[in-house]
């Protein structure tokens, strides 16, 4: 089956309009390997029918499912270990002594995907920083995909899912066996609020202030304007001397001067004083 | 740096040693714990060890056990790499001394990813 240039032409606008995905001509395969089994559940008969359906109502389920198909999902446990370490090390120790005062923590987990990123954070935070338990930690994570989010609830992860990047002793301790999968003990999928929220949406005025964002591996997708629209926005969220933590191939640096990297890890980025 | 590969498998054993290789380590095997034990004491100093649990003559859990009463091995970091995927056999490994534990079947970048997790991915360094 292949995409005509005209289908193409509106799913590429569609999702870039729905999600600020952008589909350059030659990814045409990715619509065919990823919208055909979106088509055949949904009852039709192919790539064209679908096109026809979504023309029709572009916000409908058939409207999601074609963005949820259209994102890309790769993540693990404690992805590139070093942004891990430079928090345990570095971040929450800082911010603890800067918040002791009150006593709050506010984090957020921008494109959580299927859990693995907010669950690692919430595992190193329960491991490293017991003291936290007497705070009032407000932690939310969310994305654009209702299915992973569903997935991040329900926290379920196969084998070859938890092998990857997941240290055993943590494995151990906040999973439970079920059947041939793992499932992240209660207290931590209740801890986490899990939300959706559109990174190039309206709803940036429904978040709270924040001492700490991950927004690790979505900005790659973007082009320039909106990665200048997303940190903008990101700077009113922000507490000024909060952290904002970006893919290990992601940078602030001539897209927004309102940041700075950290010199001790180039993928943290602080606010510059204004 | 050595890395010791223990597993009755010839067929894990390759694709380890290939893995490994892969990462910058000199490979050393050993088909069962007693092999591994008798390699380490004629003088082989590894900087890691990937152990399966069920071998003959001496298993996984047993050669870990060994490892952790003898001084000269105590601290070397140790990698279960195994078909037994119960969280009470993960608990015990742990428990006898394993310092990480991989289910099979595992990629490459698996082992890799668990390596950085010792501290131990030529990447870290
Ligand atoms: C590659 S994953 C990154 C997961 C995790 N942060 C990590 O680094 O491992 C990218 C995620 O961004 C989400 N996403 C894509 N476009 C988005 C948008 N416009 N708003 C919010 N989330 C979006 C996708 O659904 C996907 O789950």
């Amino acid at each position: 089956m292949s995409v005509s240039p005209e289908d193409f032409r509106f799913v590429s606008a569609f999702v870039r309009d729905a999600a600020a995905i952008v589909l350059e001509s030659g990814k045409e395969y990715l619509v065919e390997t990823r919208l055909g089994p979106v088509a055949e559940r949904s009852g039709l008969d192919g790539i064209p029918s679908l096109v026809r359906e979504l023309r029709r109502d572009r916000h409908g389920a058939l409207a999601r499912a074609v963005v949820d198909a259209m994102t890309t999902n790769e993540t693990s446990f404690f992805r590139d270990v070093g942004p891990y370490q430079h928090l345990r090390q570095s971040v929450i120790p800082a911010l603890i002594d800067a918040r002791r005062a009150d006593k709050r923590l506010s984090i957020w987990c921008a494109a959580a995907s299927s859990g693995q990123e907010p669950y690692s954070l919430a595992m190193l935070l329960r491991e490293h920083f017991p003291q936290l338990e007497s705070w009032t930690v407000q932690f939310i994570a969310t994305d654009i995909s209702q299915a992973m989010l569903a997935r991040c609830r329900n926290g379920v992860y196969s084998q070859l899912e938890v092998n990857r990047g997941l240290p055993a002793p943590l494995l151990v301790k906040y999973f439970q066996k079920k059947g041939l999968d793992w499932q992240v003990d209660e207290r931590l999928r209740n801890w986490i609020e899990w939300r959706e929220f559109n990174l190039v949406g309206r709803a940036w005025n429904s978040l709270p202030k924040f001492d700490l964002v991950l927004l690790r591996n979505v900005m790659i997708y973007f082009d320039v304007e909106t990665k200048r629209g997303i940190l903008a926005n990101m700077r009113r969220v922000l507490r000024p001397d909060g952290y904002l933590f970006l893919g290990t191939a992601e940078t602030t640096v001539n897209v927004d001067e309102g940041f700075q990297p950290e010199s001790a890890h180039s993928s943290c980025f602080r606010q510059r004083a204004a | 740096m050595l890395a010791l590969v223990v597993d009755d498998s010839a067929v894990i054993r390759t694709v380890l040693t290939r893995i490994l290789s892969g990462l910058g380590y000199e490979v050393l095997s050993a088909i069962h714990g007693r092999d591994a034990l008798n390699k380490l004491e004629a003088g082989a100093s590894p900087a890691l060890a990937l152990v399966d649990w069920n071998m003959p003559e001496m298993n996984g859990y047993e050669f870990i056990r060994a490892l952790r009463t003898d001084a000269r091995w105590r601290s070397l970091p140790v990698m279960m790499v195994t078909t037994e995927t119960e969280i009470e056999q993960v608990a015990r490994a742990l428990a006898a001394g394993a310092n990480e534990y991989l289910m099979k079947p595992f990629t490459p970048e698996m082992v890799q990813d668990k390596l950085a997790l010792l501290g131990l991915s030529p990447t870290q360094g």
